[in-house]
């Protein structure tokens, strides 16, 4: 009686793609951030559906541990984000071309 | 119009949908990132509707409380702290070429992604017997036992990965102290 | 008899040995004792070896040493044939260089380089002897090369002076050239014959096509054509003058120049079988005689004038295989030796007396002054014109017999080669040792002075041999003979019939007639006069403009690509290919570093690609 799995499941791949659309186009880096935060968001939407179509718990632990990494993920990145931008006067990444050539 | 709505988990995953879509294209369209930490947290509510709908209700709860309440107040934070009048130029684009390829290649991964997925019958798999879901009540005792027992090393893991996390945080975000205070002491 | 013969050929190689190592800490006289010694004890081995071969059952007699290449159905062994042919070879080779050497310790004495002047005299004599010894073509081979380097060596022994490094380098590039005929000519006898050994070619020989046996003719020629200095690879022996005289009369006299006769008269079954290759000898032989006569009448140097007849003489020689007359060859390439080394021995002594002149208009009137030099220079100077009874006579004839019953024409050549064989040698003797003296310049005023003995006992001994030397081959003895004596060798060749008595009478009075005339006009010309434009032209002076030919058609092109090799070729082609590959690998990493931005998002917006083209490979392999 609930919705067909594959609604859900293009719902998170639309998801993942607009995270990644945005990873790529916006410069700056608190935004892209962001847009990593929608593509594991979308991850997390496809492995619930899938724990509900198969019956099986192991999809909802892994969405827990997967939230817990991103935390800390989000924490170091903030922190990495902090260091590097705090002299600057602007967070674009283009600026950080040090691997030039 | 009531017609046209057959039942209710369709109309919660309409919602759900909205919330997301709306959510995420705000997130990557808007010029001031505090606006786009708030479209943030639309598309987590969203997120978390559809989890309840799909009968996960502790990792539910858990989204609000974390994602949205914690990380992105992180978020804000941080920007609050580099400021937040910095607004991004969005209609220039200095790398060639780049919104065209990046949306021609996402259109192709996602495109062949759920072209994938439609072929091989969307979910295909046994059904699980050993853990399965219970309905209903039971969802944060099985989450639990199967977190405590059969994932337990990665929760161990995860928790050392936090404090790994906290420390790396501090001594990144840390100023640095003057030297000559130092020799002083 | 193998170990005899063995030491024949193993003695001047160890002279060369001895005088290599021990030369620094022998003085000149001991150095010359231990070359003309080696040599010495070669030709008394020979000699023995010779009688041996007399009373040996079987004419032919091979001395295996080691086998030294086996490689698949080659086998080639260094192995010695001792057969009439090679050992009358032997005989000749090693006596007359036994008198050269001796004569050379007297000629050379005071050279600064005396020990390396016998060094390479005995690596010659070695080298000459393993060439007519060896049983197999391979073996020839290398003693044909090993002639070569030492004239080369021996012709640019005065290396300090130009012209002297140059007639090295002609001597030794036109033997080259002549040397792929002989090359080809193996390698067409292996791949058609399976065999390098005298003995078993001449066995199958007759399996041979006649256009294969022609062309292994023809390349045989070009080798001895390079090889004994006959057209077209001739010039290089004028220039070869300019070695020490006793070189002159040894290696381009005696026995290197008739290495190229001994090869085709050792390969006579393989003549045989191709009419036209013989007649293209013959042709060769006969034109160059007459050519090289024609331009002896016109040399102002003495040795110059000797060089010319030589080539004119093994162009008798030639023109006698050529026509099958293969022990008259031999017969004459012997006498040969005998009066040619006489000859340029004496002008050695001329030159020698006169401080170094060689320009016969600064010569005359030495008869007085050189009482022994003079009457053996006259002994060979008669014997070379054909006077009889002199051996010069005898062996001329025979050829000239042979040629007649074959082909008038070149009888003809020969007769008219002879009437000029007379007229330029009686002109070199009139010039040289009648008339006004005009020499007074070159000696200081004072008188010249007859030669050591050492010089003069060999001119004694070769004026002997030239007088007696007819009777190895007198034409009415048969048995006894150098023909007789040669015939087994040849014994696959049927000789051609020989004309009636009659007609030998007749011919041997054109013989003696032709002589008489050349003698008399040269004498009534140039009793009184030192030189004439009208009785010597430029163009015959100037070897009828053979060098520039060749300069001008072979020489010239290639100097001009070289040149331009070296200005177009060598820094665009080659530099330009190396540097070029250099330069694009360069570019190219250019060109390619490009991708590395240094922005983030390209490296995504990689990674994304990257992922999109993987996708589309498992969609379509789904779909």
């Amino acid at each position: 009686m609930n919705v067909p799995a594959a609604w859900y499941l293009i719902l998170a791949a639309g998801l993942f793609g607009i995270g990644a659309f945005g990873l790529l186009t916006r410069r700056s880096a608190l935004i892209m951030f962001m847009c990593i935060e929608l593509m594991l968001n979308a991850v997390n939407l496809t492995f619930v559906t899938f724990s509900r179509t198969l019956n099986d718990i192991s999809g909802q632990a892994i969405v827990f541990f997967v939230m817990v990494v991103a935390a800390a993920e989000v924490t170091v990145g903030l922190g990495i984000v902090v260091s590097v931008f705090r002299r600057r006067s602007s967070t674009s990444v283009d600026e950080l071309s040090e691997l030039k050539g | 119009m009531i017609a046209v709505i057959h039942t209710v988990p369709t109309l919660v995953f309409v919602t759900s949908a909205l919330l997301i879509l709306i959510g995420a294209i705000g997130v990557i369209s808007v010029k001031n990132p505090v606006h786009a930490a708030l479209c943030l947290i639309m598309t987590l509510i969203g997120v978390a509707v559809a989890f309840v709908a799909q009968s996960a209700d502790f990792l539910a709860a858990v989204q609000i409380i974390v994602y949205a309440g914690a990380i992105v107040v992180l978020f804000l934070f941080v920007i609050m702290f580099l400021g937040v009048d910095r607004r991004e130029h969005i209609h220039f684009e200095p790398l060639v070429g780049q919104r065209a390829f990046a949306g021609v290649g996402v259109a192709i991964t996602i495109g062949g992604l759920i072209a994938l997925m439609a072929r091989s019958h969307w979910v295909s798999g046994a059904s699980s017997v050993t853990t399965k879901l219970s309905a209903g009540n039971g969802n944060v005792r099985q989450l639990g036992t199967a977190v405590f027992t059969t994932y337990l090393f990665a929760f161990e893991v995860t928790a050392a990965l936090l404090i790994i996390a906290v420390v790396g945080a501090v001594l990144l975000a840390r100023r640095e102290r003057p030297v000559a205070s130092e020799e002083a002491a | 008899m193998a170990v005899v013969a063995t030491w024949i050929l193993i003695a001047p190689l160890f002279g060369f040995v001895a005088v290599l190592l021990l030369g620094r800490y022998l003085s000149e006289r001991q150095v010359g004792v231990v070359g003309t010694g080696v040599v010495t004890v070669s030709f008394v081995l020979s000699v023995i070896c010779f009688v041996m071969l007399l009373h040996h059952s079987s004419r032919e007699v091979t001395v295996n040493l080691f086998s030294w290449i086996t490689v698949g159905t080659l086998h080639v062994p260094a192995a010695l044939l001792v057969d009439p042919l090679s050992i009358t070879m032997c005989l000749f080779v090693t006596g007359i260089s036994a008198l050269i050497h001796l004569y050379s310790t007297g000629y050379m004495h005071g050279e600064k380089d005396f020990r390396k002047f016998f060094l390479y005299l005995n690596l010659f004599v070695f080298s000459m002897l393993l060439l007519v010894l060896a049983n197999n073509l391979v073996l020839t081979f290398v003693g044909w090369e090993g002639v070569g380097l030492c004239s080369y060596w021996l012709v640019s022994y005065y290396f300090e002076r130009d012209a002297a490094a140059s007639a090295g380098k002609k001597a030794f590039i036109y033997n080259r050239v002549g040397d792929v005929g002989m090359l080809v000519a193996m390698f067409l006898i292996f791949s058609r014959l399976h065999t390098l050994t005298y003995h078993t070619i001449f066995e199958r020989a007759g399996t041979l096509s006649p256009t294969v046996a022609t062309l292994i003719v023809l390349a045989l020629l070009l080798g001895a054509t390079g090889k004994s200095a006959q057209i077209p690879l001739f010039n290089w022996l004028p220039d070869a003058m300019e070695g020490p005289t006793p070189v002159s009369a040894l290696i381009h006299a005696a026995t290197m120049v008739t290495a190229g006769v001994y090869l085709l008269v050792r390969m006579s079954p393989v003549l045989a079988l191709s009419h036209s290759g013989r007649l293209t000898i013959a042709i060769i032989g006969g034109v160059t005689a007459f050519v090289a006569a024609t331009i002896a009448t016109s040399q102002k140097d003495i040795k110059k004038v000797l060089a010319f007849s030589t080539v004119s003489q093994i162009g008798y020689m030639v023109l006698a295989v050529g026509v099958g007359a293969y022990s008259a060859a031999i017969f004459l390439m012997i006498s040969h030796a005998f009066f040619k080394a006489l000859l340029f021995l004496g002008s050695g002594s001329v030159i020698h007396s006169l401080n170094g002149e060689q320009d016969m208009r600064k010569m005359g009137g030495l008869q007085k002054y050189l009482p022994l030099t003079f009457p053996t220079f006259l002994i060979g100077w008669l014997t070379i014109s054909g006077i009889p009874p002199f051996a010069g006579f005898w062996s001329k004839g025979d050829v000239l017999t042979h040629v007649f019953d074959q082909d008038k024409a070149l009888w003809v050549l020969g007769v008219l080669t002879a009437i000029l064989t007379g007229y330029y040698m009686c002109r070199l003797f009139v010039l040289t040792f009648r008339g006004t003296e005009r020499f007074r310049e070159d000696t200081g005023g004072h008188d010249p002075h007859e030669s050591p003995w050492v010089m003069t006992a060999p001119l004694v001994i070769l004026a002997v041999l030239s007088v007696v030397g007819g009777v190895l081959d007198l034409p009415w003895v048969h048995h006894d003979s150098l023909a007789g004596f040669l015939a087994p060798t040849f014994g696959y060749v049927a000789a051609g019939a020989r004309a009636g008595t009659l007609a030998q009478w007749g011919l041997a009075l054109v013989d003696v007639a032709a002589a008489v005339i050349g003698l008399l006009a040269a004498y009534s010309i140039w009793r009184d006069i030192s030189e004439s434009s009208k009785y010597e032209s430029s163009f015959l002076e100037h070897v009828w403009h053979w060098d520039d030919f060749y300069d001008a058609t072979i020489g010239r092109p290639l100097t001009t690509t070289a040149q331009f090799e070296e200005d177009v070729i060598e820094p665009k082609v080659i530099d330009g290919a190396v540097t070029g590959l250099a330069v694009s690998v360069r570019r190219s990493g250019d060109g390619l570093r490009k991708v590395q931005s240094g922005f983030v998002r390209h490296y995504a917006l990689a990674t994304v690609l990257g992922v999109a083209v993987i996708i589309v490979f498992l969609v379509a392999r789904v779909i």
